[in-house]
């Protein structure tokens, strides 16, 4: 029953250290200069890793649960931040992420999973698929810009026509290629040239950018007609997806093809190839993405729709055009997210994406504070670090059954924050790299007026 | 381009309108509204409330599918074009209730109407090639060269929520002009200002129009502003149109008295 608090001491101390690594994660990536930038960039990633890895006396600073958490911290902030692009930017409210990120992770698991047991089919189909697919949306969205008027559903019958046409074909070209690559691969037990070291790892991280990109597809088709809803109606349909692809998940052995899915009793023997280089990798990456899109003229566009619709459509911004294109980007990140959980986990179950958990993101942004990524950022490490790994720990002492607490006291914590700060913890204050940088420019008396751009 | 204007456009008007109609279920809200703009002209559009003016705007600018009739802009039907398309053809226009981007900033709020021209696509943005900082800062240059003009520099980092009244009206007008518009629509510029203000705001409807070179169509409640700058009138009731004219006339006809000051005013005034 005594609570050990030295252990809560130190776990206090690695919650700040964390956050404040954070911080200095945003801060370093705005510097001016791209050589101080590399090298700080280097710093953030090496001062974790020496932590993983360099012993002080028989232990490390970051053991392996530390760790864990600093992975799910890392998955769950890309998550939020493509929800907070699709809800705080865009101001389309969506329950739907949860179900990318479990596409994410089922699609890239699939990949290095088949991969590592002598089977290619899984980066052929879903890589050709994805890129496929994807091309296909880009022609058929050329070609219908040349008719006025195409209603929104025969529109999205011409684009799923269009990738599951792609699907067919990457399918085709799949089981054509496999039987070229076997022999390379050799099986789990004997492993091929393919399936060495440095080989499995270029497949991760592929299978993850591929996760992201099919996940984007699936949230192209999904957000077509279902974005033309109201704001209620889409996170009605949006809690619809998420069910949806969770009875996937629990029936992917019966009534979908992959066995190796194992349906509801879970995923088992996925490679374990996120590493903390990975997961830094990635989340860098979907920052600096996040970033440029959200601070250039698509992301002003993508924030008129948030403001007032009807103001952007006569402001000439194709409302329609940027929901989806928030929304797909959004179910990128996701899906790069759930490629990264599902390799360091090693093990998906259908419980994990269930759509009350899904809520989980939702919280956090709105505990960062809607339209403010260093604030998703920072929730997201910070609501992992507290909930998991201190809450789960210190109340563990209390008693087998004291964890399930944590969400007593989350739920309050949230009310707190809402009375007290209804915008959220960061409002829409941005830190660093992640603030409007303006270009350097003066207003110049005698600047030749804007032409009439017409013809 | 100046070439095909003196050409084609002297003899083409800006906004042709024919027989346009609009039902809401079974109301009649415009029925057979005719008007014709030619290029340069200042045009008012008057009527009591309810008269059907704003729903004629919300046709024109494609927020409403007519039930009937067409719009032709610049001699170019625009059924069946989204709003964004019929703004990129060159229909600027401003809202009776304002309609500003309220958390951004007034130099955001221009920049967005700049974002079809912004001559840079995502992918330049995400990979932050030179096109996107070209474009950027033409976009900036161009939105605070748009600011200083309306006097609005000063506060360009204010968020547009913040601002009194009057300037966020002077935003949006500076905003429906970055959209580089042919056809400039305005609803209502006078609602809720001071006869002072109102004085400022005709100074600057008519050095808007010189200085782009505007047609301006504008609705307004308020009979005297339009007889001040409006050079024909088109005045509207029950969604007809009851009575066109310079001011002179207007003024004069005993159906618009009628509208305004109800049956039986006419023979009295």
């Amino acid at each position: 029953m005594d609570l050990n608090v030295g252990f809560l001491l130190l776990s206090l101390v690695k919650i700040s250290a964390v956050l404040a690594w954070v911080y200095g994660l945003i801060q370093v990536l705005g510097l001016r200069s791209t050589w101080a930038r590399l090298g700080g960039l280097l710093a953030a990633f090496g001062i974790i890793q020496l932590a993983i890895a360099v012993p002080v006396g028989d232990t490390v600073v970051l053991n392996d649960f530390d760790l864990g958490l600093l992975y799910q911290a890392a998955t769950m902030a890309m998550v939020a931040l493509g929800l907070n692009l699709i809800y705080g930017f865009n101001g389309q409210f969506s329950l739907g992420q949860w179900g990318f990120y479990g596409i994410g992770a089922y699609a890239s698991a699939d990949i290095t999973y088949r991969w590592t047991n002598g089977d290619a089919r899984g980066l052929l189909v879903l890589g050709i698929g994805s890129i496929l697919g994807w091309l296909v949306i880009l022609y058929i969205g050329r070609y219908l810009q040349r008719y006025r008027g195409v209603p929104v559903l025969s529109a999205f019958t011409l684009y799923l026509l269009g990738t599951v046409v792609a699907g067919a074909v990457a399918v085709f070209i799949g089981n054509l290629l496999n039987p070229l690559f076997m022999p390379l691969l050799g099986q789990s037990n004997a492993p091929g040239p393919l399936n060495s070291g440095v080989a499995v790892q270029v497949v991760f991280f592929l299978s993850v950018l591929i996760a992201g990109v099919f996940a984007a597809g699936i949230g192209f088709l999904f957000g077509l007609p279902v974005l033309t809803l109201g704001s209620d109606y889409f996170g009605i349909a949006t809690l619809g997806f998420s069910i949806v692809i969770q009875t996937l998940m629990v029936n992917s052995d019966t009534i979908l093809p992959f066995p190796e899915m194992k349906g509801g009793r879970g995923m088992i023997g996925i490679p374990k190839l996120t590493t903390w280089f990975w997961a830094f990798l990635f989340l860098v990456l979907v920052i600096v993405i996040m970033r440029n899109l959200i601070h250039s003229s698509t992301g002003r566009a993508i924030l008129s729709v948030r403001e007032d619709e009807t103001a952007a459509r006569v402001m000439g911004i194709d409302v329609a055009r940027y929901k989806l294109m928030a929304f797909a980007m959004g179910s990128l990140f996701a899906g790069v997210g759930g490629g990264v959980y599902a390799h360091f986990i090693g093990f998906l179950s259908p419980g994990t994406f269930d759509f009350l958990i899904g809520f989980n993101p939702l919280i956090i942004v709105v505990f960062g504070g809607l339209g403010s990524m260093s604030g998703t950022i920072t929730a997201s490490f910070g609501w992992i670090f507290f909930l998991e790994g201190l809450l789960r720990v210190i109340l563990g002492q209390l008693g087998t059954e004291a964890p399930t607490w944590r969400f007593v006291l989350y739920p309050i914590a949230l009310l707190l924050l809402m009375l007290l700060r209804p915008q959220g913890l960061l409002g829409t204050v941005e830190w660093g790299f992640l603030k409007a940088r303006e270009e350097p420019t003066a207003p110049r008396e005698g600047h030749p007026a804007p032409a009439p751009a017409k013809q | 381009m100046e070439l095909r204007h003196t050409t084609s456009e002297m003899v083409v008007p800006t906004l042709e309108i024919r027989g346009l109609t609009k039902y809401f279920g079974g109301l009649r809200a415009v029925n057979g509204f005719d008007l014709t703009v030619r290029r340069g002209d200042l045009a008012g559009l008057i009527g009591p409330n309810g008269a059907g003016k704003t729903t004629v705007f919300n046709m024109v600018s494609g927020l409403y599918l007519a039930s009937g009739g067409e719009v032709l802009f610049q001699g170019t039907s625009t059924a069946g074009l989204e709003p964004f398309e019929i703004t990129q053809l060159g229909v600027g226009r401003t809202f009776q209730n304002i309609r500003l981007f309220p958390n951004l900033t007034v130099l955001d709020n221009v920049r967005i109407a700049y974002h079809p021209h912004a001559g840079y696509g995502v992918m330049d943005a995400i990979l932050r090639r030179p096109k996107f900082h070209l474009g950027e800062r033409e976009i900036t240059d161009r939105a605070r060269h748009f600011l200083s003009i309306f006097k609005l520099e000063g506060i360009q980092n204010e968020l547009a929520k913040n601002l009194p009244y009057g300037q966020q009206r002077r935003v949006e007008i500076a905003r429906a002009l970055a959209c580089t518009p042919n056809l400039l629509l305005l609803d209502e510029p006078a609602a809720g200002m001071n006869p002072a203000e109102i004085v400022t705001l005709m100074e600057l409807i008519h050095f808007i129009r010189d200085r782009f070179e505007l047609t301006i169509l504008l609705i307004e409640h308020q009979m005297r502003v339009v007889m001040g700058i409006c050079e024909h009138i088109t005045v509207m009731d029950f969604g007809e149109v009851i009575a066109r004219g310079n001011p002179r006339e207007i003024q004069d006809n005993p159906k618009v008295i009628e509208a305004y000051l109800g049956k039986g005013s006419a023979n009295a005034a």
